[in-house]
């Protein structure tokens, strides 16, 4: 008997295809059947979504699920249940793990690890360099035949601009996207953001000049090659700027995109003032001038993903002296809800772009066709959102393996209650509502 | 000596940096110092104030001076102290500083004296224990007890001690501001007591953002010269020196040192200090550094006094804490 899964009465949200209305919504073995309203309920499932947004299943491409090598912060499994538990079907996992991710075996593990995990599917990005060291490109063909969605070597950025000059050019052939961390080794390296606070602090600074320049570099390299080209969680309201004037044009729109994480929409570097490690991310929080314009960026449509950067750390590592301690902290658990804090509740969007910036725009970039949007016979991941629940993010309740999370404790509103991967129910807050 | 009011009580289980200080917490300690001063001239250098406590001194970078001034600090208030080397937290596995203070706290003791590579490790260190902790040196953040030396130095010598009020005082500091935690303490220590702070070295070493702290900032000693009225010579800390800040000691030392020809430029009464040990020929050329106008030995006595006093204090503060 094929399985039947009717959502009722949300309003669908579907920014790909332009549709928002309060309708149902038909999945039937595993895929999109119908949008529209059904009376017939007979041998389905059928969850009341009465007062919630439907939406395609979000998709974060910026995640560390640490595997392998680091299980000790995160595994792809408890990884993937973060992520259904935050509300996402899908998401990215970077390659700097040890090994890196940077043969096709090591895509494959992947993809293998995710399928015993059953839960959300995980697409690897492949290493730009073997190892990461930034000097002799990966197999980054074979990597794309074993299912790498692309490409970077995110930790760290690839400093040399020939090594650079050649990846665009080599990963253009694939068609894959080129992901940069973008960071000058010589001017960041430092522990949080340069300025007054990082001089009293007596702590290194990691200035906004360090971003600015690789990606005006890169532009500029990318000019006549004209891969895809995607800077990874921008931090400074200078690199915003870089990245319209680039998209002014044509040629930028297709070939240069950016996204921005939950944490640099929210926090400033004043969190580092009692050297709270929660507070050390790579790139750093900066300051309130660069908030407010990656916020105009989203608003004006210069960066159009949103994306974690959900990054594991054991509480052993980030109880080290701050100097010290890893940058990142983990974001997939209330990632919806800090969105809808930064962006909807402060006016800056309207739900239907953040939606797309939550599924389809990084389904497009990672080539993730049969995702991010509802379609009929696009991939069953929906995801249901109340966005009127208010609950207060407590790290101990995460699904994570880590609990580095400087948000804890604050008060949100909105939440995924129903996660659908693949036509199946992969968490749910509100057993009430579904009818088997 | 009645500045600090008659209800003032010393409120800190920690002394962590002066950023953390009042005014009045300055002055407080300055003047409990001035009591212990004579500790050191009697005969029979000890009293009992801190007689069945226990102080260890921290230290995960090497340091003589400093360590020596606090163990001789509490012996002359009769505590107990062990001398521990700690071996700084790794990345990698390994006891971390939190588990090291939890651990020399259950051993029973009052008073953590620590010096670490880290910015913050003091703090860091407070926050693991219920115990005192005085932060000796934090990386490039906060040196407190030497900060208020330099201050009771200055004090002493402008026959300041009963309003410790340095409005109207002019101190350049000249060096590696960037990375010392001594010029960090300092700024704020002289700032909460009014005098004008005026950084000077390379910009490499001596940048604008320190603008924002309160402090003027000069590239040329020269200028600043004439109008000051003590000038505190950092040591060039080569072994931090994780990159090249300026181009040859040569250089550095035409620029930036002070000699017997270029103090000519300054007022006759201009005070000398330096926190030790001296770059001969570098930061201060022999004439100045044992010239009448230098403090350097009187900074080193004194940080016994006020090592005594930070220690008393934090141990007898009242309930009721703030720290």
């Amino acid at each position: 008997m094929p399985s039947k899964t009717i959502i009722k009465n949300g309003r669908v949200i579907d920014p790909q295809n332009n549709f928002d209305q309060v309708t149902d919504l038909v999945l039937v073995d595993g895929k999109v059947a119908s949008i529209g309203n059904v009376d017939d309920t007979a041998n389905a499932t059928v969850i009341d979504a009465q007062g919630c947004l439907v939406t395609p299943g979000l998709i974060d491409i910026h995640v560390h699920f640490r595997e392998p090598g680091q299980e000790d912060k995160e595994t792809i499994a408890t990884g993937a249940a973060s992520a259904v538990a935050g509300g996402f079907t899908s998401v990215c996992v970077m390659p700097n793990t040890v090994p890196a991710l940077d043969d096709a075996g090591r895509i494959d593990f992947v993809y293998n690890q995710a399928s015993k995990a059953n839960l959300c599917n995980v697409f690897p990005i492949g290493a730009i360099t073997k190892g990461r060291e930034g000097k002799e490109l990966a197999e980054i063909a074979l990597m794309a035949e074993a299912g790498a969605v692309g490409f970077s070597d995110d930790g760290c950025a690839v400093a040399s601009a020939g090594v650079m000059a050649k990846a665009l050019k080599y990963i253009q052939m694939t068609g894959k996207v080129v992901m940069q961390h973008c960071e000058d080794p010589e001017l960041g390296g430092g522990v949080m953001n340069a300025g007054p606070l990082a001089t009293k602090l007596g702590l290194k600074g990691w200035p906004r000049v360090a971003e600015e320049l690789i990606i005006q570099r890169d532009i500029l390299l990318n000019r006549d090659t004209s891969a895809r080209y995607h800077v990874q969680h921008l931090s400074s309201a200078g690199s915003v700027e870089m990245i319209r004037r680039a998209r002014e044009t044509e040629w930028g729109k297709q070939f240069i995109t950016a996204e921005a994480s939950p944490h640099h929409l929210l926090l400033t570097d004043e969190g580092c003032a009692t050297y709270d490690t929660n507070f050390k991310m790579n790139p750093p929080l900066r300051q309130q001038a660069d908030v407010d314009a990656i916020k105009q960026g989203i608003k004006d449509g210069v960066i159009t993903v949103l994306a974690t950067d959900h990054a594991p750390h054991t509480t052993e590592e980030k109880s080290l002296e701050f100097p010290i301690a890893p940058f990142g902290i983990i974001g997939l658990d209330c990632a919806l809800a800090l969105y809808i804090k930064a962006l909807i509740t402060d006016n800056v969007i309207d739900w239907p772009q953040m939606i797309a910036m939550m599924t389809c725009n990084g389904a497009q970039l990672c080539d993730l066709h049969s995702k991010g949007h509802l379609s009929v016979g696009a991939d069953a991941d929906v995801t249901i959102i109340d966005p009127n629940m208010d609950w207060t993010i407590d790290k101990d309740q995460f699904a994570s393996k880590s609990r580095n999370c400087p948000f804890h404790g604050w008060d949100v509103t909105g939440r995924a209650i129903t996660t659908i991967v693949g036509g199946d129910i992969k968490f749910n807050l509100a057993e009430e509502r579904v009818t088997a | 000596m009645t500045q600090a009011g008659s209800d003032y009580a010393w409120p800190h289980r920690d002394l962590l940096g002066l950023e953390d200080l009042s005014a009045q917490d300055i002055r407080f300690l300055l003047t409990t110092a001035h009591g212990f001063e004579d500790v050191s001239t009697r005969s029979i250098k000890k009293v009992p104030a801190l007689r069945g406590r226990v102080v260890v001194n921290l230290f995960f970078e090497d340091s003589t001076r400093t360590r020596s001034s606090f163990t001789l600090a509490a012996s002359r208030l009769s505590a107990d102290t062990l001398e521990l080397t700690g071996k700084g937290s790794s990345v990698s596995k390994g006891e971390t500083l939190t588990d090291t203070a939890r651990n020399i706290e259950a051993m029973g003791v009052d008073l953590i004296v620590c010096r670490h590579s880290h910015s913050g490790a003091a703090k860091h260190l407070a926050h693991a224990v219920n115990c005192s902790v005085i932060n000796a040196g934090d990386g490039q953040h906060e040196h407190p007890t030497q900060g208020l030396l330099d201050i009771y130095t200055l004090c002493k010598r402008w026959d300041l001690m009963d309003t410790m009020d340095l409005t109207g005082k002019s101190v350049a500091i000249v060096g590696d501001i960037a990375h010392s935690r001594v010029a960090r303490s300092n700024i704020h220590g002289l700032l909460k007591l009014g005098a004008k702070v005026i950084l000077v070295g390379p910009p490499t070493l001596c940048p604008r953002t320190f603008e924002s702290l309160g402090c003027e900032v000069s590239h040329n000693l020269d200028d600043v010269l004439p109008r000051i009225d003590a000038i505190n010579m950092l040591r060039i800390q080569f072994e931090r020196m994780t990159s090249q800040f300026f181009p040859s000691v040569r250089e550095y030392a035409k620029i930036f040192g002070l000699t017997g020809k270029r103090i000519t430029k300054a007022k006759p009464e201009l005070l000398v200090m330096h926190p030790g040990p001296i770059n001969r020929g570098v930061e201060l050329d022999a004439a100045v550094a044992d010239g009448p106008q230098s403090t350097i030995l009187e900074q080193v006595t004194h940080g016994l006094a006020v090592r005594m006093a930070g220690m008393f204090l934090c141990l007898n503060r009242q309930s009721n804490p703030t720290s």
